[in-house]
């Protein structure tokens, strides 16, 4: 595929880069030969059936697949110029910059105000008590989330809706000022208002954020993205802007399988 | 594309759909043949079932409108899927439009019989209805075969039923002008020549849609539109 065309399709310039990454799990790999570009302030959707490859491929992004002993990653994966697999590059860093979020809402067991104040006191991004709140209270109207928990900051984040626990996830993610948001399925446990809350609010966020999605949902794809890529035993299929990949799709193996044809 | 769905209802949805748009498209089809023949054989009576019979196309579009709803909001198609909805909808209002110019011909056929008219040679008018019949015919055989090939012969050949129309145009101006009471009649016959030359325009509509639903891509460049009676003058003095 050719990347550079896809850049110049989608008319933004790309903040992440993957060339040429293969992804093994032991023996097996699960990942071949993907090349991507990751456009900025853009969201780009990850599709496929069960078992792609597109988790995996997310993952990569910032580096969650280390902390699988068996799992081997190769290939040229570059954030704002800089490739993040270089030895030297500070992990805990990195996934400040790309935070995540994941298909299951995974507060911590604290208060709802200690869940978003964690991760800039320990990356010390506050200057005083004042700055850490202000820094809270943003995240958490960034997330649409502030108008609802204003009078209990202080009760468990567990306390909320399974929703407002995924929003809370992404507060906690945007507290620590990443450009990359990556999500893994995020809205498969919601019901459709809280899926529609949420595909709202990451709407508004591709201003200041990059935002890379998996999604089971095609419709969810279709809805909420630029750029769609589709995933099929490990390969990427077919990349490219979303409206044409969902009415005129260029692999047949992208028709068949958004249009139902298989699983 | 493989040809059926995981869930097969989803096949049995769009193989009814298809089925409600040939039935549509060979009812108008045999609509302006049996027009056609009313006028030529002044049957009124043939005439009057066609009016009646347009009533038929109507339900079947009500159908296939209720159908692609349906599509629309329970399978929620996309692609090649999401095109043939669209293409087949749009295309199903197209059929009922021409069903209306049939019927609004045999209306003009029993008028023009009723009061004995003189209208002058229809041969030119025959000659359209017979190119929008094969037109409607072959754009059939596009749709069931997704055939683009068929489909850009059909749009050109609006071409000839817009040359019939300017030549028909003409004829009437010389039958009016030889003789004023002949004016009533020519202006009916002229009214039903517009009928069919719309008709066609439709079925030429109906192949540029049915271009995108094979290929995702709309045909490049206008059709050229070659009916040039919105500029032609009577010219008393020729």
């Amino acid at each position: 595929m050719n990347t550079d065309a896809l850049s110049a399709e989608t008319g933004a310039k790309p903040i992440m880069t993957a060339r040429n990454v293969d992804v093994f799990y032991g023996k097996k790999q699960a990942i071949d030969n993907v090349s991507l570009d990751i456009p900025e302030n853009q969201i780009t959707a990850l599709i496929g059936p069960s078992g792609c490859g597109k988790s995996t491929f997310l993952r990569c992004f910032n580096r969650m697949n280390d902390t699988i002993q068996i799992c081997r990653v190769k290939g040229d994966i570059k954030f704002a110029g800089q490739d993040i697999y270089d030895p030297k590059v500070d992990v805990v860093a990195l996934r400040s910059r790309i935070g995540m979020v994941f298909q299951k809402a995974n507060p911590f067991p604290k208060s709802i105000f200690e869940n978003v104040a964690y991760g800039p006191k320990i990356h010390s991004l506050a200057e005083s008590k004042d700055h850490l709140e202000d820094i809270v209270i943003t995240s958490l109207k960034r997330a649409g989330l502030y108008d609802e928990v204003s009078d209990r900051l202080d009760e468990p984040g567990t306390s909320l809706s399974g929703g407002q626990q995924q929003r809370l996830c992404i507060a906690r993610a945007i507290a620590v000022d990443p450009q990359i948001i990556l999500m893994d399925e995020p809205c498969s446990a919601l019901d459709p208002i809280a899926t529609a809350i949420i595909e709202e609010l990451m709407d508004s966020m591709k201003e200041k954020y990059t935002i890379v999605i998996v999604t089971h949902s095609m419709q969810q794809a279709a809805r909420v993205s630029q750029q769609t890529a589709f995933f099929h035993l490990g390969e990427l299929v077919e990349s490219g802007d979303t409206q044409a990949i969902f009415t005129n799709p260029e692999k047949e193996r992208t028709q068949n399988y958004i249009s139902g044809r298989i699983g | 594309m493989s040809e059926e769905h995981i869930v097969s209802s989803f096949d049995e949805d769009m193989s009814r759909l298809r089925d409600l748009f040939l039935e549509m498209g060979r009812s108008v089809s045999a609509q302006l043949q049996a027009a056609t023949r009313a006028l030529r054989k002044e049957d009124r009576s043939l005439a009057k079932q066609v009016i009646a019979g347009d009533k038929q196309l109507n339900k079947l579009e009500a159908d296939l409108n209720d159908l692609s709803i349906k599509i629309l909001a329970l399978r929620q198609p996309f692609a090649g899927d999401l095109r043939k909805v669209v293409a087949t909808l749009k295309g199903a209002g197209h059929f009922e439009r021409m069903g209306d110019l049939a019927r609004n011909i045999a209306q003009r056929t029993n008028t023009i019989t009723k009061a004995e008219a003189e209208t002058g040679s229809i041969d030119t008018l025959i000659r359209m209805s017979e190119t929008v019949q094969v037109m409607t015919n072959s754009i059939l055989t596009a749709y069931e075969r997704s055939d683009i090939e068929i489909a850009e012969e059909v749009r050109a050949q609006d071409e000839t039923v817009d040359r019939l129309h300017n030549s028909l145009f003409r004829e009437m101006l010389t039958y009016m002008m030889e003789d004023p009471r002949n004016i009533s009649g020519c202006m009916h016959v002229m009214f039903m020549a517009k009928n069919i030359e719309r008709m066609g325009d439709n079925v030429a509509d109906i192949a540029k849609e049915l271009i995108y639903m094979v290929s995702g891509e709309w045909p490049e460049g206008g059709r050229v539109k070659k009916d040039k009676t919105s500029r032609m003058i009577a010219d008393l003095d020729a």
